[in-house]
Order: C-alpha cells, then structure tokens, then sequence
C-alpha cells in the first residue's frame, strides 16, 4: 500500500524535468558543493591518501618502492599484529559486557523513581567520562603504585602484599577497570536517556494488570531501549578495537609488560613513529578500520534483526 | 681562495656526497672525506655577514650560547627551538627531512641516533669545513661517536662517561664497602638487602641505552657497521660477562623495579631504598635538582670493572649537533656549530652544568678542582674525566638504533618481569633488530 504514493507522484516529477531541464542540475549542486567539497577533504582524503601509502614500502636504503598488496600479506601474516588484535578481542568480550551491564544497572535504578538524591548521582556517575582519558590513565597508574602509590599503601597499612595491577598477568584487567570506569556514565547516559521516553501510560498499564518491577523491566523497559543498548554496544566495540590512551600512557610505568604490539594502534603508533614504517603502519590502520566496521555492522544486524 | 671558488668547492663537495648517497661502500677514497672545501674565512664572512639560523634543541645550557653567540655576530639571527626530547625531536626532523621543507639549519642530535642520519646522508659530513682536524680538540668517545664512513657528521656538544654514583650515607650505615668490580657490585648488594630488606644495590627496569653501555665496557663489540652492511651478535664475549652478572642480580631480586626518572625513582635515590646509580656524569645536576634530600649524602666513584685492577669505561648518552644536508646556510650553521662546541659555548656550557666533550676544559685545573657541594665538596669531575679517557675504544651504534631501542622491552625487558633470562631476551632482541635491518634494506648478518 505505501509504495502507491511514489509510483503515482513519478510522472508528475518528470514532467517537471522535462520543463526545465538543466538549470535545476545545478542549483542542487551549490547546496551540496560546499558539504562535498569539506567530505571529500576531511574523510575521503585521509583514506585515500592511507590506501595510497598502503601499496608503497620505503626503507632506509632502497627508497620507496611499489609493493603491490605485499604490506597486507605481511600484515596478516604477523604474529605481533595477531597477538595485538587477540589481545584487544579479549578485552572486548570481556570489558563491554561488564561495563555495559553496570551501565545498565545504574540507568534502571535512576529510572527506577526510588532513589534518594538522583541527580547526584547521576552527576557524579556520569563526571569520570568528563576527565581526559589520558589524565585519567596517569591517576590510575599512580593509584596502582605498589611502592608509593594506594596499592603501596593498602599493603603497608595492612600487612598485606597485593600483586601490581601492572604486572604481566594483571596489566590487561587494570586498563579495562580504568576503561569501565571512565566510560559507565557515558553508557549510562545513553541508557537513561532512552528510559526516559518510554511513556508513562505503560508502566500504569503494567501496573494494573499487576505486573511487579522486575517483569515491568524485562517486558518494557528493556525491548523499549533495544536500540540504545545496540548503539552503545557499538560505541563500545569501536572504543576497544581502539584502544591506546590508557596502555600508551601506562606503558611509561610498566614498560616490560605493556609492549609496543601491545593493541593495534599501539602498534601503528610504534612502527610509524619510532620505525618509521609509515606505509607498514597505514596497512594495519586500514585492516583495523575494515575489521571494526565488520564488526560493528555485525552487531547492528544481529542487534536490530531481533527488534521485529 | 676567492669566493666563487669557494661556492664551486661546495657545491663539488655535496654533489659528490649526494652521488654516493646510500650506495657508500665506504671507501676512504672519496673525495670530500677529510677534505675542506670551505675554509675558516668562508665560515667568519658568512658570521660577519649575518643571516637567520634555526636550531633545533632541548639542552637548556645552549639557551645561554645561543645568547653569547647572538651577541658575538650581532647579524645573526638564532632561532632556538624545542622540538621535543630525544625520539620526538628525531621523528620531527626525518618528517621534515622526507618532506623537503621546514628542515632546521641544525639540530642535536645524541650519539646513539647519529648514525641513522649520518647513513642516509641526511645530515652534512662537516669534514668539508675542515672538522677532521679537531680531533685532538675532543675526547676520544665522542669524538669516535660522530664518525661514520670517513667522515665526520656532527660536533660533540657534551658526553656521559660513566661512573657510580653512590649513597655514602647508606653503605656507611650497613658497613659496606664502596664495590670495585661487578662482582663486588654483586655482593655489596646481597649484603645490603640482608641488611636491609627494603633496600636496593640499584634500579633497574630493563634500559637499551644502560645495557649498550654496560656491553660497551665489558668489552662487547655487538654491532659492526661498515656502510649498509651490518653484524647484530649479542652472542659474543662482552654481552655475556654483562648478561651473567646481571642475571644475578634480577634473580636475587637486588634491582629495584622501579623505572629511572620515575617518581618512585627520585624518591627511592632520596631516602637511600636506591643505593647507587651507574650511570653518565651529566647526572649530577639533575640529582641536586631532583633529589635535594640526598644532598652531602651522595659521592662519586670509579664505575666498577669486569676485571680486577681494569680501568675501562664507556659512554652513556651525550648528544651531538649535526647541520641536516637539506638546510641552506651550511656556512653559517658551522659557524655556531664551532662556537657552541669548540670556542667560547663551552665554558657557558659547563657553567651551566653540562659535562663537556672537549679534552682541554676536561684537563683544566679549574675543571678538575671543582668542589661540588652536593657530593659533600668532592672534586667529582676528576672521577669523570678519568673515565671519559679510558671509555673502551671501537663501540659502534647501529644505523638504525632508535628503532631497535624502542622495542628492548619488548623482548630483553621480558627478563625483568618473567621467567625468560637475559641471554634470551639479548637473542630476541638479535633477531628483532635483524629483521628490522632486512626490512630496510640493510644486510644484516648474525
């Protein structure tokens, strides 16, 4: 039924076209141009450009030199790049899932209506997002300190003698306590926001068919915030695959633990900035990029297929 | 010699310096090598001439000599800028290299990364104006470090012989004596930690640059470099004497973990947890700096020997300045490079706390007399220049040492927190930086 209306107006369009037909052609165009002009610019030039140093190799002797698709071969055959991307997947199927849920839980229990001094909290929860991550990262790794920092006084004060957070088996869980804690009240606010505009009228509807809370959550509040949830699951897998601030600046601290492969754009940083490999480093920045809309879009359909 | 002519002998000079770029067989035949082509007077007219002259740096001494310099040749103009520290400033300067434009007319440049710019030509072999003949001007260190295929490519601006640096107060107090080799080093240190738990002999976290230079005294010679050719072997004598002691020390858990210029690091110096520092002698200005407690408890000695009654050292840091082939006023940038490093900048330096690279200030009286306060009125510079005559003879650094620098953690550093030992981290880090080498081009053998 609503594909009728389209098909009817057609023939009243081209008979537009045909009154007058070139000036139009350009009108659209200096609406547009100016949008075009700074797309192009701004996102399709830096691609470009990447795909462009992606085929080429230079080296330190011999100059640069066309290599086909030889930086992808490499890359997918590198045991560094591997071990960097598992090392990011397994914070992503870990930390999102964890961070997502407290998320979650703390929007429900904003929206909830119960608690005492909401708008505190939602301040104060929402107030880590508002610290630079990178500020973020170094405030951590003083707390994580064994020596002079609060692990270090945790110790001392009770006799007790806490692993550090940076060592090797740990380095990965304490980066995704600091990522979760920045980002809970960005997700949070995501979440809340989309509970807000459930109408009130279905909550009075539950309640007297004499729903109780928790099945008014499960039956309402969450299919009704289904799409939030999926755009904050893809906010979130984004943000892991991306993963570099917080390593990076750790990585001062703990130098053994934390390597230069340690995430995939740890390592693009590395082999561009101290190697040099510049076109080495846009072929992993390429492959990242293609992964993570793989993914992400993965997400979307699933996320969305589920909906209808 | 007329000026025309001396134009012609320059531009011969870098004509033939740019057909030789990359494919050097390094041949000692090459024209240019050891020749001058612009003479002094060139170097005075263009002073006297003036001009606009950019320096890239981050020694905060050269501040001062760039203000002397200013006020000697008052038409020209200096630019001094920061452009990072150490690898900042060097990917800076290669960015600005490839890109052909904004290239400083000098820049510093430590020993360590002097090769990879001395390699690709990037930088201007300065025997054109006649550096090769001050080579009795500087101390044999780092006057070897700014030599590469003939040439030389940088004037030493200061160095870092080493020595160890201890807290007198600290082995006076367990009765400990101050350890003369490094197995002394390793049994003072086991004492110490008896003595007190919380105590440790030195830091230690895993460095590229402290272990090059430990290798480097031990008589270990694990890179060789002759034009594009190049052997990594860290299987050799001196790496193993280095790898054997220390292997010790991180199994008794004598190092402390702690990073150097970290927080907890200038703590642990200040309140005696760190006990000794092995380490170059432009430390003591960034001691009473950083850590003002330790004032009159630290004195210096001889770095400790791999073999008993030996008296060898080697260098640890120290940077160059060097003038980027692609900057235009060649002739007035020696002229600052041979103010700040040969004339007049040395002594502001050195005043300024910088330890210097020139042979005579380092022989002076007024040098070796100084009384530093901080070390309890020890007359710490003769222990320096000591070490800065016996720094071991024929270390090279690789053409691509920054790189291989900046994943030692990656794999010797895996040592320090895991159950993979010293040797096998060297070994790894062998095979890294091979294939780094072969990547770019080089041929590296093991």
């Amino acid at each position: 039924m609503t594909m009728a209306s389209p098909t009817l107006a057609a023939p009243a369009a081209s008979d537009a076209v045909t009154r007058r037909p070139r000036r139009r052609a350009w009108t659209g165009w200096w609406f547009i141009g100016p949008f075009m002009a700074v797309f192009a610019l701004v996102f399709l030039a830096p691609i470009t450009y990447s795909i462009y140093l992606s085929v080429f190799r230079n080296q330190l002797i011999g100059g640069t030199s066309f290599v086909g698709l030889d930086n992808y071969v490499r890359a997918l055959t590198d045991p560094q790049f591997w071990s960097a991307l598992g090392r990011v997947s397994l914070f992503l199927t870990v930390q999102v899932p964890v961070m997502l849920f407290i998320a979650l839980l703390v929007a429900l229990a904003l929206d909830s209506g119960r608690l005492y001094g909401k708008s505190f909290f939602r301040i104060s929860i929402f107030l880590p997002y508002a610290v630079p991550a990178v500020v973020a990262a170094l405030m951590w790794g003083f707390m994580y300190g064994t020596r002079f920092g609060l692990v270090g006084n945790i110790n001392q004060a009770f006799g007790l003698s806490l692993p550090s957070p940076l060592s090797a088996e740990l380095v990965l869980l304490s980066i995704g306590n600091i990522v979760t804690w920045e980002f809970i009240g960005y997700n949070m606010l995501i979440f809340f926001s989309a509970l807000t505009v459930i109408p009130k009228s279905l909550y009075e509807a539950a309640e007297i068919d004499g729903a109780g809370q928790l099945r008014v959550i499960t039956a309402i509040k969450l299919p009704a915030i289904r799409g939030a949830i999926v755009v904050a699951t893809i906010f979130s897998v984004i943000g892991s695959f991306q993963l570099f601030n917080e390593p990076s600046i750790l990585k001062s601290l703990s130098p053994n633990t934390i390597s230069t492969f340690f995430t995939p754009n740890l390592y693009a940083y590395s082999l561009s900035f101290s190697g040099q490999q510049y076109n080495y480093s846009a072929t992993v920045a390429i492959i990242m990029g293609l992964l993570t809309m793989a993914i992400a879009f993965a997400v979307q359909v699933r996320g969305m297929r589920k909906e209808r | 010699m007329n000026k025309t002519l001396t134009r012609r002998g320059l531009l011969q000079g870098s004509a033939v310096a740019a057909a030789l770029a990359l494919g050097l067989t390094g041949c000692g035949g090459t024209a240019p090598a050891g020749q001058q082509a612009v003479s002094s007077n060139a170097v005075e007219e263009a002073l006297q001439k003036g001009g606009k002259l950019t320096v890239w740096a981050w020694e905060p001494t050269l501040k001062k000599v760039v203000e002397g310099f200013e006020a000697k040749y008052p038409n020209v103009d200096v630019e001094l800028v920061n452009a990072g520290t150490g690898n900042d400033q060097y990917t800076a300067l290669q960015n600005a290299i490839s890109a052909g434009s904004g290239v400083p007319d000098v820049a510093q440049i430590e020993y360590y990364a002097l090769p990879q710019f001395s390699l690709a030509k990037s930088v201007t072999d300065l025997s054109q104006f006649g550096a090769a003949e001050l080579k009795d001007t500087f101390t044999p260190g780092p006057w070897s470090s700014v030599q590469a295929a003939g040439g030389v490519y940088g004037l030493p601006m200061d160095s870092g012989p080493m020595a160890l640096f201890y807290n007198k107060e600290v082995f006076d107090k367990h009765g400990i004596a101050v350890p003369k080799t490094w197995d002394e080093f390793l049994e003072a240190g086991r004492a110490l930690k008896k003595a007190d738990p919380n105590a440790y002999i030195a830091n230690d976290t895993g460095d590229a640059g402290f272990t090059t230079s430990m290798i480097w005294q031990a008589g270990g010679k694990p890179y060789k470099v002759d034009g594009s050719n190049v052997t990594v072997n860290f299987s050799e004598g001196g790496s193993k004497k280095f790898a054997e002691t220390w292997q010790k020390l991180i199994d008794e858990k004598l190092l402390a973990p702690v990073g150097s210029w970290s927080d907890e690091w200038y703590k642990g110096l200040g309140s005696g947890t760190i006990a000794t520092l092995p380490i170059g002698a432009w430390m003591p200005g960034n001691l009473s700096s950083g850590v003002a407690e330790g004032e009159g408890k630290w004195r210096v000695a001889p770095l400790p020997q791999w073999e008993e009654g030996a008296k060898s050292s080697s260098e640890n840091g120290g940077s160059s300045l060097a003038m980027p082939a692609a900057g235009s006023r060649a002739a007035l940038a020696y002229g600052f490079l041979k103010y700040s490093n040969v004339d007049d900048g040395v002594k502001t330096r050195i005043d300024g706390g910088s330890f210097p690279a020139t042979a005579k200030e380092i022989s002076s009286p007024e040098f070796l007399n100084a009384e530093f306060k901080y070390f309890g009125g020890q007359q710490a510079n003769k222990v320096f220049a000591e070490s800065a005559q016996n720094v071991v003879q024929g270390w090279s650094y690789l053409p691509f040492q920054v790189y291989a620098n900046s994943i030692f953690n990656d794999t010797v550093g895996q040592a320090y927190v895991s159950d993979t030992k010293l040797t096998e981290g060297l070994d790894a880090w062998q095979k890294a930086t091979v294939k780094y080498g072969t990547e770019q081009g080089f041929t590296v053998k093991e």
